[in-house]
């Protein structure tokens, strides 16, 4: 028999002998508990000292639940075991080197993954706007489905809502607003990816259309130049933002409908966590393009050619950082590791 | 439906299975409910002294007034910061806790028995946006009563659940019992001592003290002399020690 067996059956017949033995070991334990958890550093031999305790309060632990499974003292050494098994496997605090492998390696390899599903995403958003501007082009009574009553009366008097935007609030408060509303937007698609994917089918849908629409709206007015005048410095990453967290959403959805070889949930659970990942880079850029929307997009002092160096380049730069910060390889090995 | 766990076991690498106690929807709730109250009471604090210390009064101020834009950005923004983040940034730099939840005794898991990583942590956060619909949390507290580990949709893209942990009113200087009492009275007298005496505020007098007198007359083989309530108490007590 094990030496350690032959200790914990000695122990289970005297358990006085063992209370008494061992108390104090548990009170130190407990306290090496806090200590770990919430101190940034604490001595080697305190961390050597609990990991060599670790496996004789799980000896404790069975000793215990044999003498007496629902006792007090089961109950407290179930939790000081819990407390002292995630002080010993928490993981390490090391965020500078996490979000260097973060930009690095994971947003590619989770962008190649899903290069895929964001080109057709994008297909579906660019059908949806072109749908949009059929229906409006068509049947110019519909622009009220897509604009409101205020937005419409502004465009029939030949001016853009977006005209007047700085007379009312000042560029860093729209900046504010305008990228938490698409960040919200783009969380909301990506979440709503768990329906099966038809909460994103909606979303994108919907905001093709929109987008369609305005512009086939603006378009009889022959403001359609001006709005994308408007549009272009801040548009390009802005909407291939919503496509990607479409795309992220229908990865998810999908995860849920075909699992394949894992189970329902942690298939799920998989495809949340590497689109988390996309959409930590893909929300910084969205402050940076609501910066651009609050600043240059509203300011008639920047020129088209202005504006479409910022958005083009802005939009090189989204590209260059899903490609980890290098320059796209072409059927290079990546892998989510 | 699916049947709700009161406790998941996790293999431990010691061979001694880890078991924690889930926190279903009525310890969430709770601490939910707690966490709402401090946010809510957080971002009016931040809004209510903010803007009295700019214009010395709490009349809301009109988007056209001059310094709208500041007033925006250390007392608007900031209050509404305090309300949306205050769920992921405390859940991080707690580690899987938050007032709320440090207050109903519970905390975050992931289904290693381990505290989730940040992402996790964001995750689970994030998806609030589908729990919370159509109102009210109504999507993630059906979740929470339908999935075997009471977890809402957030949790179950996280890989995270809520369990109840140690606090200061459970640790082992809580334990009702001592090592004089185990040495004279055996392991098994002192668990129902410390049992009896955990539970003494909730049992009715007459149910206590019969079962007091029960308990000392086994381990003493006779009667206790004391007869009254706070004498049974006390007797207990000097046994427990």
């Amino acid at each position: 028999m094990p030496p350690s067996q032959s200790n914990a059956n000695n122990w289970a017949r005297q358990p006085q002998r063992w209370f008494e033995a061992r108390l104090q070991q548990w009170q130190t334990l407990e306290r090496n508990n806090v200590q770990l958890e919430h101190d940034k550093a604490v001595p080697e031999a305190l961390v050597s000292a609990t990991v060599a305790a670790y496996p004789e309060l799980a000896r404790d632990l069975a000793i215990a639940r044999r003498l007496a499974p629902k006792g007090q003292l089961t109950t407290h050494l179930e939790r000081l075991y819990a407390n002292t098994h995630r002080a010993i496997f928490q993981q390490p605090r090391r965020l500078t080197s996490n979000l260097k492998r973060l930009f690095r390696h994971e947003v590619p390899a989770v962008t190649k993954l899903l290069l895929p599903t964001i080109l057709a995403v994008t297909f579906g958003f660019m059908l949806a706007g072109l749908v949009g501007w059929w229906l409006v082009d068509t049947y110019p009574e519909l622009a009220s489905l897509f604009a409101s009553e205020a937005m419409i009366r502004t465009v029939q008097n030949g001016e853009l809502w977006t005209d007047g935007m700085l007379n009312i609030l000042p560029s860093s408060l729209v900046s504010v607003q305008i990228f938490t509303n698409n960040i919200l937007v783009s969380l909301t698609a990506m979440a709503l990816g768990t329906l099966y994917g038809l909460g994103t089918i909606y979303i994108i849908g919907l905001n093709g259309l929109m987008l369609g629409g305005v512009f086939a709206f603006t378009a009889q007015y022959g403001l359609a130049n001006r709005l994308f005048e408007f549009v272009c410095a801040h548009g390009f990453v802005e909407l291939s933002i919503i496509a990607i967290a479409g795309a992220i959403g229908f990865h998810a959805g999908r995860a849920l409908a075909r699992p394949g070889h894992q189970t329902r949930v942690q298939a799920f659970q998989d495809a949340v966590r590497d689109g988390g990942k996309l959409m930590v880079l893909c929300v910084l850029f969205l402050i940076g393009a609501g910066v651009i929307e609050g600043y240059v997009s509203p300011n008639p002092d920047f020129s088209l050619n202005t504006r479409l160096i910022i958005g083009i380049g802005y939009w090189l730069l989204f590209i260059f950082a899903l490609c980890g910060w290098r320059l796209p390889k072409f059927g290079a090995a990546n892998s989510l590791g | 439906m699916t049947t709700m766990n009161e406790r998941i076991v996790i293999p431990s690498v010691t061979g001694v299975d880890l078991e924690l106690d889930i926190a279903g929807p009525g310890g969430r709730s709770y601490a939910y409910t707690i966490d709402w109250h401090i946010r809510v009471l957080l971002a009016i604090a931040w809004w209510a002294l903010g803007t009295f210390i700019l214009h010395g009064s709490l009349e809301l101020i009109d988007s056209d007034s001059a310094g709208f834009s500041a007033y925006s950005f250390t007392v608007l923004i900031p209050a509404g910061a305090l309300y949306m983040l205050y769920h992921p940034v405390l859940e991080i730099l707690m580690r899987g806790r938050t007032p709320g939840k440090r207050i109903a005794g519970i905390r975050i898991v992931n289904l290693a028995g381990e505290t989730p990583s940040i992402g996790a942590l964001l995750i689970r956060n994030l998806l609030r946006l589908l729990d919370s619909l159509p109102t009210g949390y109504i999507v993630g507290l059906v979740t929470t009563v339908i999935t075997k580990n009471s977890v809402r949709i957030g949790d179950l893209a996280a890989g995270t659940l809520l369990v109840y942990e140690e606090s200061k009113d459970t640790g082992m200087q809580q334990l009702q019992f001592g090592q004089q009492s185990v040495e004279q009275h055996g392991i098994d007298n002192a668990e129902l001592i410390g049992e009896l005496l955990a539970r003494w505020n909730e049992l009715a007098p007459t149910t206590r003290n019969q079962l007091a007198t029960q308990l000392l007359t086994k381990i003493h083989g006779q009667p206790p002399a004391a007869v009254s309530d706070a004498q049974l108490h006390q007797l207990l007590t000097a046994n427990a020690s």
